[in-house]
């Protein structure tokens, strides 16, 4: 059977149910990289320009973890843009180029372009190219392709439910969530169910493969939950919850991912539903350093909800980590008390 | 006047832009406050107020802008993007941070063609006080003879600056030329500064030396490699250290690029796209894509070696950092990278161009050795 290796890094926290389950259907078996450690994120450094930011310093790290097990391909897809007149970071524009002049020695990389920022027309002729390598029956393809996204509806669903990206993929890989029906009806009433009545509720908006891999973001969702507080993240706010905040700016931000956040964050400034905000933020993230920038600006000039911003890289310590969450979440009691 | 507001306009300071961007409001009847040039000051002022990884060029704006709102200027005109580089939202995030330092102004976005041809004529109307398109016209059309020839004239300097007997007297020569382009408003009377300036240019002394001097090409971030200040006058010193220096990128480049429409294109960009094609086959935003391709133009040009400059955190240029090395590799050029921020230093800078050089020379002798066995 092929294998496809696949980085446990970026995007695959936004997509992975949707691939695995497109090359499943293909016949192809999908192997991960390990979960990120001290060890993934040392190799990825290694190879990386120093400027890099932390994030795709460590999926260069992942892919040299998959070159380690025995797989047939490589799996680096290129998302230049998920949407109309919207754009990722240019670093995943250039993705795959980092990787292939950065490492030698790789499995063949399976690519695939992906740029819908003006016309959608070329898209499924790529992927009916990238299933070619697998069947030569398109029907099949289309199959494929056709339950994959069924997968990632069913993922995003999930997410609107209350769970984090990281609870849900690793059920996939030991099946601990069951299955709740999502009420369409009412999207908060899902996230009540979910909660834990009488506590703080805190935000943590950010990048989801920043703060879903446990290692980088030192596990901020256990710390927060651990404190006493219910978390509430940019997944589990529905798209048009986003745009509402979004429309907030005077002009349209054109990154996919800065747009979430600085829609979110917004949204929630105006719902004021919960009871303060950690933004997280890597060190040397392009987007976020002016994202990060509007947002604090905002909500310092409303004074209405705290924030707390909080900027990670490979040199974080988590003690020092702890200690802003730990004073942070204190100050958001007390508010709450006092209000 | 009848009742009509009159705004003091003001803009960026981006190496000679400023000229181009005054002739257009000025023979518009606008009133102009030219940002005073670019110090120490300013990048400080730039620096306190901006996020702190924002890129470079940010920070020097937001300078630029505090600087010109305190000499009285209340308009200020900036240009804007469709992404993914970060420029394309730098209006925005300035927008905030003045507003937030208390100043009373307004600030509009020039946004490209593609994003909307009518915003953007709208907006030029607005600032040229309504006049007629002719008239409009008319003063964009001046303003980017300018901009050619100064171009012109600046590749000039940079061909004479290596042998000049005295050091600093191309750059004064380059001055004095560029100060009467300044003056110039008509198509004749640009005509004749230019031919003007060059024979300035050109009549600077020179050394009689049979050494061919190293030729050193610049890629990079435009506005790094445009602004003198921001790159700590690289072109200078390289061509004072003996060095021809081609830059790849000018004003004239850019402004077609973005601000007209892709007939009018510069013609090099597929054969930039072509030669990138085999380490990068996508735009990645920015000039990551240039620097990639002209490098390897470059190296096929025989140059001896390649700078590549960029601001701090630089998300398209990152990702042309991390494929130039392979580039070098595989075409044997040498190739040295500047990323700079307000923590750059001069005396760090020399001391990596100087060592850089020694390499070069060694291996144009080494060559050299190599062509004689």
């Amino acid at each position: 059977m092929t294998t496809i290796g696949i980085p446990r890094s970026l995007l695959y926290y936004n997509y992975f149910p949707a691939w695995k389950c497109f090359f499943e259907e293909l016949g192809a078996e999908v192997v991960l990289s390990d979960k990120t450690t001290k060890n993934i994120l040392d190799s990825g450094v290694k190879v990386a320009v120093d400027e890099t930011c932390l994030p795709v310093k460590l999926f260069y790290g992942h892919v040299q973890n998959l070159k380690e097990k025995n797989i047939d391909y490589l799996f680096i897809p290129r998302v230049v843009s998920v949407e109309k007149k919207e754009y990722l970071c240019p670093k995943f524009l250039g993705l795959p180029n980092m990787v292939l002049n950065l490492m030698k020695d790789l499995p063949p990389v399976l690519h695939l372009d992906i740029d819908i920022s003006k016309k959608n027309k070329g898209f499924y002729r790529k992927i009916y190219k990238l299933g070619k390598l697998f069947t030569p029956n398109p029907l099949k393809t289309a199959v494929a392709f056709k339950k994959a996204l069924k997968k990632l509806s069913e993922y995003q669903q999930q997410l609107l439910m209350g769970y984090t990206p990281m609870e849900y993929l690793d059920s996939l890989e030991n099946g601990s969530i069951s299955k709740q029906k999502y009420d369409f009806k009412d999207s908060k009433k899902n996230l009540d169910k979910r909660e834990v009545p009488q506590k703080l509720k805190i935000a943590v908006l950010g990048h989801s493969y920043n703060l879903n891999d446990s290692y980088i973001s030192m596990d901020i969702y256990k710390k927060l939950r651990d404190m006493g507080a219910n978390i509430l993240t940019t997944e589990m706010l529905s798209q048009s919850d986003q745009e509402k905040g979004a429309s907030n700016l005077k002009k349209d931000i054109f990154w996919t991912f800065g747009k979430d956040i600085i829609g979110s964050a917004y949204y929630l400034l105006d719902q004021q539903m919960v009871d303060g905000v950690v933004l997280v933020v890597s060190f040397g993230c392009g987007p976020d350093s002016l994202v990060g920038e509007m947002i604090e600006r905002t909500f310092k000039r409303k004074r209405t909800l705290p924030l707390l911003f909080l900027t990670l890289d490979e040199h974080s310590g988590e003690a020092g980590v702890l200690t802003r969450l730990e004073a942070f979440v204190d100050m958001v009691r007390l508010n709450k008390k006092t209000a | 006047m009848d009742g009509e507001i009159t705004v003091k306009i003001t803009f960026p300071h981006m190496g000679n832009l400023w000229i181009a961007l005054n002739t257009i409001f000025e023979e518009l009847g606008a009133e102009v406050v030219v940002p005073p040039p670019i110090t120490k000051k300013t990048i400080t002022l730039g620096v306190r107020h901006s996020p702190e990884f924002a890129c470079f060029p940010l920070k020097v704006n937001v300078g630029n802008f505090i600087e010109a709102l305190e000499t009285g200027a209340d308009t200020i005109i900036m240009a804007g993007g469709t992404g993914p580089c970060r420029f394309g939202y730098y209006a925005e995030v300035q927008r905030e941070i003045l507003q937030d330092l208390g100043y009373d102004f307004e600030i509009v976005t020039l946004e490209p063609p593609q994003g909307s041809l009518l915003g953007l004529a709208a907006n030029i109307k607005r600032l040229a006080n309504y006049k007629s398109w002719n008239e409009i016209y008319r003063a964009f059309k001046i303003a980017w003879q300018q901009i050619n020839a100064l171009d012109i004239m600046h590749a000039a300097s940079l061909k004479v600056r290596p042998y000049e007997e005295q050091k600093g007297a191309t750059s004064k020569a380059y001055e004095k030329a560029v100060s009467l382009m300044v003056e110039a408003r008509n198509t004749d009377s640009i005509a004749e500064s230019l031919s003007q300036g060059l024979q300035i240019i050109e009549s600077v002394s020179r050394v009689n030396s049979s050494r061919k001097p190293l030729k050193i090409g610049i890629v990079g971030e435009i506005y790094m490699v445009v602004e003198p200040y921001a790159n700590m006058e690289i072109e200078k010193t390289l061509g004072e250290m003996g060095v021809e220096v081609h830059r790849s990128i000018y004003l004239g480049h850019w402004i077609k690029e973005h601000l007209l429409p892709k007939l009018f294109g510069p013609g090099d960009v597929e054969e930039i796209k072509k030669a990138a094609f085999k380490y990068l086959n996508h735009f990645v935003g920015g000039h990551g894509l240039e620097s990639v391709g002209r490098t390897i133009l470059y190296a096929q040009d025989n140059y001896d070696g390649v700078i590549h400059i960029l601001p701090f955190t630089c998300t398209p240029e990152i990702v042309a950092q991390s494929i130039l090395p392979e580039v070098s590799r595989d075409y044997q050029i040498p190739l040295l990278s500047f990323s700079m921020d307000e923590h750059s230093g001069q005396a760090g800078i020399i001391t990596r161009l100087e060592a850089f050089m020694d390499l070069l020379e060694q291996k144009r002798e080494k060559e050299k050795l190599l062509g004689a066995v």
